[in-house]
């Protein structure tokens, strides 16, 4: 693999992304799947890179899993979509930071059609105006939450306490890196690194020392594809296209998978554990699976945050293997342990997947 | 004094129409933008039919150059004027002409493979174009560093008759190309099984149905209907080939030692260039649109400006020759009137 051929291509799809300001719209499903991502995703830009974020409250799923599973009508998203953007307009921005992969190609797809077609945008504008009486700007700039994150991660890299590096050997940890199709596939000039070789998560994973595993079916689906998951006849699909990518990557022997998407890591991560009960086959060694994270949470575990705050323990494939390699500290006893010191019980031990869990301890606490 | 005519480009459509001009009795500067002439010929191995080397058809056809042919290489034209009856012809470099007739003989460049980005050519070792091969092949070390490589596959239609990079056309000559080429490596390499990933054959010159069927028959090579989806590297370096094998209606995935993709012809820099400047009218693919593609082929919109070879479309070098020759006739008749 020739990393020159590669940067070549990189250099042919960067985009602006603005500096600061975001008007930041969550996902729906990001918030259940992975909880802390989002609130690592503030905290950093807040607290570590005091940059002005706005949080709406009212703003409401972007309709596109319903549009893509051809529930909603495209009208009816993009007037949904109308009335985020009029939130955005109210709250006094012009960045729209989007959260979800999902929803940032919608965005991307809803502004490129207005852009063609502007009786289409002056028709949902009537729509927006006539059922909620608000107008709007369209974004000065749209970007996904993983641009941002790419865009400051030398920033990130700078108040980072861990590296993406082996504390014993020194070594960079073996990092594969997977991008929502909503991200760049439609739209490639709006992703970092475009469609075939995104580079927006491998510069990351470089900025933060680890290494980046190109293998054979990096650009096979996660196995979410929603059609592949939400119709149940499908899930075999689902379940086949992730033991596909396992088995490619197994033999490159990666430490973990960062995802930008909501649907990756979920079904990264949780069918590892469903492949393991089916097949008694498990990936990584000892047992232990590769742990899959979102890239705020591996923001969040460079920083030094603790892993139980960035909610890594409602992971299926358990993060302790890999936090004990780069060294990052952690109390065993607080894993199950709730935000007001509640115990919350410990769930049911997987078959083969090695699980972590202090039970003698933890009965204590109880 | 006789009339004095401009070549712009000196491939073979330059060389031979240089050559036929002065047969009959005009004065010709042959303007090239690299150091030496002969086009893409001089890096071509062998043509077909008849597998005459690339190098010795060049000289055929330099040998038709006499002392009434000034070539001027090194010199990329940058104006091109009419001046009342006659061009004034500029070149970067400070070389200037006047001439009664220009011929645009700027021909093609190859369609650069790292566009079709998902085959990952320029990213992955064994991904290389058809002219990367005629060039092994001519130096004689093809796959020199894989005593037998066990699969070799042709990705055909690579930056033709593709809209995603913008090129509806045809190029012609890929799909002759690769067959030739599949029976070139097979004839190397007896044990190495070969595919061909096309979308249709065409077979459409003088013996080219004949050595696809010997391609089959003979060389059992594998012609699989159906585009790539994309290829990657595995860890040894081979490249995984995921394709639609369309007339059995099944998706393959196949672990190939080198991938050789057919690039197609795109109009050379230069062409683009002379069009615009000069206002000529221009087919969707950007090749130049002569003044009538049937019955005047070498003529422009402009009078005075002739076109020949694969300025104005993909040919053969065969095609290229004869469509030079006419271009020729076409030029001394205008300067007759
Ligand atoms: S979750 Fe799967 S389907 Fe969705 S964007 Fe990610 S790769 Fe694509
Ligand atoms: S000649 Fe064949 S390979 Fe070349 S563009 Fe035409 S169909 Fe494709
Ligand atoms: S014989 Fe005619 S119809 Fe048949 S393949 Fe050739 S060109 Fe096409």
């Amino acid at each position: 693999m020739r990393l020159e051929g590669k940067r070549l291509i990189w250099q042919d799809y960067q985009k602006e992304i603005a500096d600061d300001h975001y008007f930041y719209a969550r996902s729906c499903i990001r918030q259940t799947f992975f909880p802390g991502a989002e609130a690592i995703f503030m905290r950093i830009l807040k607290e570590e890179l005091g940059k002005d974020i706005h949080d709406e409250q009212h703003h409401t799923s972007c309709t596109g899993i319903g549009y893509h599973s051809d529930v909603v009508p495209f009208d009816t998203t993009m007037t949904v979509v109308a009335r985020q953007f009029a939130l955005m307009t109210e709250a006094g921005y012009e960045n729209y930071a989007a959260s979800c992969v999902t929803s940032f190609g919608l965005y991307t797809e809803i502004l490129d059609t207005w852009n063609h077609f502007p009786e289409t945008e002056a028709k949902i504008r009537e729509y927006l105006f006539k059922a909620t009486g608000r107008e709007f700007n369209k974004p000065r700039n749209l970007a996904h939450a993983s641009d941002i994150v790419y865009k400051l991660r030398h920033q990130i890299a700078a108040k980072a306490k861990y590296k993406l590096v082996d504390k014993k050997t020194g070594n960079p940890l073996k990092v594969v890196e997977h991008i929502g199709c909503h991200y760049s596939k439609m739209f490639p000039h709006k992703g970092i690194g475009g469609a075939e070789y995104p580079y927006v998560l491998s510069g990351m994973i470089e900025a933060w020392g680890g290494e980046v595993i190109d293998y054979p079916e990096r650009r096979h689906c996660c196995g979410f594809g929603f059609r592949q998951y939400i119709v149940q006849a499908n899930r075999g699909f689902s379940l086949s296209c992730s033991k596909k990518k396992f088995d490619s990557m197994e033999p490159y022997e990666p430490d973990m998978i960062i995802t930008n998407c909501p649907g990756c890591p979920m079904f990264l991560d949780r069918w590892q554990y469903a492949l393991s009960e089916m097949e008694g086959k498990t990936y990584g060694k000892n047992k232990q699976g590769i742990p899959v994270f979102t890239y705020e949470e591996v923001a969040g575990m460079i920083m030094g945050y603790d892993p139980w705050e960035i909610g890594l323990q409602v992971h299926q494939v358990p993060a302790e293997p890999l936090l004990d390699k780069i060294g990052i500290p952690y109390d065993p006893l607080q894993k199950f342990t709730g935000k007001q010191g509640q115990y919350l019980g410990i769930p049911e031990s997987p078959s083969y997947l090695k699980f972590y869990a202090d039970q003698q301890n933890t009965e204590v606490i109880k | 004094m006789a009339k004095h005519v401009v070549v712009i480009g000196a491939g073979p459509a330059g060389l031979e129409t240089s050559a036929k001009l002065s047969k009959m009795g005009l004065r010709v500067t042959l303007v090239e933008k690299e150091e030496t002439s002969g086009g893409h010929l001089k890096n071509w191995h062998t043509l077909f039919p008849g597998n005459m080397p690339g190098l010795k058809a060049l000289e055929s056809i330099k040998e038709g150059l006499d002392e009434n042919v000034k070539i001027q290489t090194n010199t990329q034209v940058t104006a091109l004027e009419a001046v009342n009856d006659y061009f004034t012809v500029s070149g970067h470099n400070g070389w200037q002409e006047k001439a009664d007739a220009v011929v645009l003989a700027t021909g093609f460049k190859l369609f650069d493979a790292r566009r079709k980005e998902e085959y990952g050519y320029g990213i992955y070792e064994n991904v290389i174009t058809s002219s990367d091969l005629e060039t092994l092949l001519a130096k004689g070390n093809l796959f020199s560093n894989h005593k037998n490589p066990a699969r070799i596959g042709f990705v055909h239609c690579v930056g033709s008759r593709d809209e995603k990079v913008n090129n509806l056309h045809c190029s012609k000559l890929c799909c002759i190309t690769a067959v030739k080429q599949a029976v070139e490596v097979k004839q190397l390499f007896p044990e190495t099984e070969v595919f061909c990933f096309y979308m249709d054959l065409r077979m459409f010159g003088r013996h080219y149905e004949e050595l696809y069927k010997e391609a089959q028959e003979k060389y059992n090579i594998q012609f699989i209907r159906g585009r790539l989806s994309e290829s990657t590297e595995d860890k040894e370096g081979n490249i995984i080939v995921k394709v639609e094998d369309t007339l059995l209606g099944k998706p393959l995935r196949i672990k190939t030692d080198f991938l050789v993709l057919m690039t197609g012809m795109e109009p050379a820099a230069g062409t683009k260039s002379l069009t615009a400047m000069l206002g000529l009218k221009d087919v969707s693919d950007k090749f130049i649109r002569p003044l009538d593609e049937v019955l005047q082929p070498n003529f422009t919109d402009m009078p005075g400006v002739f076109v020949a070879g694969t300025c104005s479309g993909p040919k053969s070098v065969s095609e290229t020759l004869a469509d030079a020759r006419s271009a020729a006739l076409a030029v001394e008749a205008f300067l007759k009137e």
